[in-house]
């Protein structure tokens, strides 16, 4: 699903790389927690993924295509193969509830009908069946992270890429996304959380990378936060 | 692409920002008003260049017997019929150059010159033989005038050799200024027009990088989220080439009404050619705004 095969990131007028020499694999349908204190080099790891960085030396291949050689005008059709989450939502504020997870699909072309069907689907997978015409602005942050979730998953992909997911909720709430990233993880689909939610991590047990200074020091099945950071 | 999407998103995208969208309609109206207008007038010289200058002759002017006074080359009086024949033989001799000659003696002068000059006080002073008898020369390309010149200049009795396409040139070169100050205008207002589009693009792609940033999330093709962009400001300049059509027909209903009553003498372009040029500045105006739009995209939306 993703590998790094001596994957090196260094940006203009920076000394030290952010992210140096790392390799590792994640089969499809892990659930994976990316940890590490901020400049650790956990953003520039997702945005390899992303492709809105390509790699300074080695390769970074996600979903089965080497990103360093994918030329600009495949990314679009890239990035429909995942779904990506973050810290800030990411919601278009006049837009409603299903405005918001209809906008993605009008935008990749998809046809009004299917649209019409899918979306209240996975608005009830996330739980926020008959919140459908509220304004994102009426709804909690873990509510509004699970339109952005939504909006992620709508067109089922292989792979979800979170960006501190639970950074802006209240403990409750990272829990309700939680169980919901876990959700949808059992329906197969790979998912790549970046956190610093120590509680979180103890309490899935998953498998745990660690980045420290660019360097991938730890990765562990069944693991925890770890050191105190 | 859904066009119901791509109208909304333009409409939005240009109410929000009114104002740019009114200076870059006007400054694309003036600046390819100014390029029809340039154009127009190239017609127009034109025109008048192929209506002129099938009517232009060279005339060679003789000696008369005033002359003898004060023009050093016919201080041998008025010129002889000998050398009017002569010159006519010569003329005939020419016939790759000259198309027709006709000769016109004194008193017709006269009596042309009269009708021309009906008012002039000198009428009652002057007699026929004060006006010079000529050969009117017709060219088969009014632009040799130099080979009729060099042959005939300063020959026995020959006061002078002129030609009547100097007159026109005139006014030709006046027109011809006229056109180059109109694009020289042009050039300037379109390099604002330009800036202007790029400016508002460059708002606009700040105001909505919400949205794009989500539509490149989600994998929105690079043509449908630029596309919004690009249309909006192909579309300010559609409405800029409308005004700017508008002007030039204004311009050509002033001239056909007001000017053509007054300035007889000149044929004026008809409306089949203004109508001709509207095509040609909306799509000037609409590629270039639409281009300006993709390279600031370019710099500002990147994938």
């Amino acid at each position: 699903m993703i590998r790094f095969d001596n994957v090196s990131k260094t940006y203009p007028k920076q000394n030290r790389p952010a992210l140096d020499n790392v390799s590792l694999e994640i089969e499809k349908g892990e659930f994976v927690f990316l940890v590490g204190s901020s400049g650790s080099g956990k953003s520039t790891f997702l945005r390899l993924c992303l492709r809105e960085e390509r790699p300074s030396t080695g390769e970074v291949h996600v979903l089965g295509k080497d990103l360093g050689k994918l030329s600009n005008w495949k990314v679009p059709h890239m990035r429909r193969q995942l779904g990506t989450v973050f810290q800030d939502f990411r919601l278009l504020p006049n837009k409603t509830v299903a405005q918001n997870v209809a906008f993605a699909l009008e935008v990749i072309g998809k046809p009004k009908s299917a649209i019409g069907k899918v979306v209240p689907e996975v608005l009830d997978l996330v739980g926020l069946g008959g919140k459908e015409d509220r304004m994102p602005g009426e709804l909690s942050g873990g509510e509004q992270q699970r339109v952005a979730i939504a909006r992620a998953f709508v067109n089922r992909p292989m792979l979800l890429i979170a960006d501190e997911p639970t950074g802006n909720l209240d403990p409750q709430n990272s829990v309700g996304i939680m169980k919901l990233l876990d959700r949808i993880n059992r329906t197969g689909t790979t998912v790549l959380m970046a956190t610093h939610d120590q509680a979180i991590v103890d309490q899935m047990r998953k498998r745990v990378i660690e980045l420290d200074k660019g360097l991938l020091v730890r990765d562990q099945a069944r693991g925890v936060y770890g050191y105190q950071h | 692409m859904r066009a119901q999407f791509v109208l909304s998103e333009i409409g939005v995208g240009l109410r929000r920002n009114l104002t740019m969208t009114i200076a870059v309609v006007v400054s694309v109206a003036l600046s390819l008003a100014l390029a029809g207008a340039s154009l127009l007038v190239r017609d127009q010289v034109n025109s008048m260049k192929g209506y002129w200058y099938d009517k232009v002759e060279v005339s060679i002017y003789f000696c008369t017997k005033a002359d003898a006074r004060n023009s050093p080359q016919c201080d041998k009086g008025a010129a002889t019929d000998q050398q009017i024949a002569d010159i006519k033989t010569q003329l005939d001799k020419m016939d790759s150059v000259v198309q027709t000659s006709t000769f016109e003696n004194s008193t017709e002068a006269y009596k042309h010159w009269k009708e021309m000059n009906p008012d002039n006080p000198l009428i009652s002073v002057l007699g026929p033989d004060a006006i010079p008898q000529s050969w009117r020369v017709k060219l088969k390309d009014p632009t040799k005038y130099d080979v009729i010149q060099s042959a005939f200049a300063g020959k026995p009795g020959v006061k002078s050799v002129e030609d009547q396409r100097k007159i026109l040139e005139n006014l030709f070169g006046l027109l011809n200024g006229l056109q180059t100050a109109a694009f020289v205008i042009m050039v300037l207002m379109l390099f604002v027009a330009l800036l202007l589009i790029v400016n508002t693009v460059r708002v606009s792609a700040f105001s909505r990088r919400r949205e794009t940033g989500i539509m490149r999330l989600v994998g929105a093709s690079n043509f449908y989220v630029q596309m919004p962009f690009i249309a909006e400001a192909a579309f300010s300049a559609l409405l800029g080439a409308v005004m700017a059509s508008g002007l030039l027909l204004g311009g050509h209903f002033f001239v056909q009404n007001w000017l053509a009553e007054r300035v007889q003498f000149i044929h004026f372009i008809g409306l089949s050619s203004v109508l001709a040029v509207i095509p040609l500045l909306v799509v000037v105006g609409m590629g270039m705004a639409g281009i300006a739009a993709f390279f600031t995209l370019r710099k500002y939306l990147k994938v």
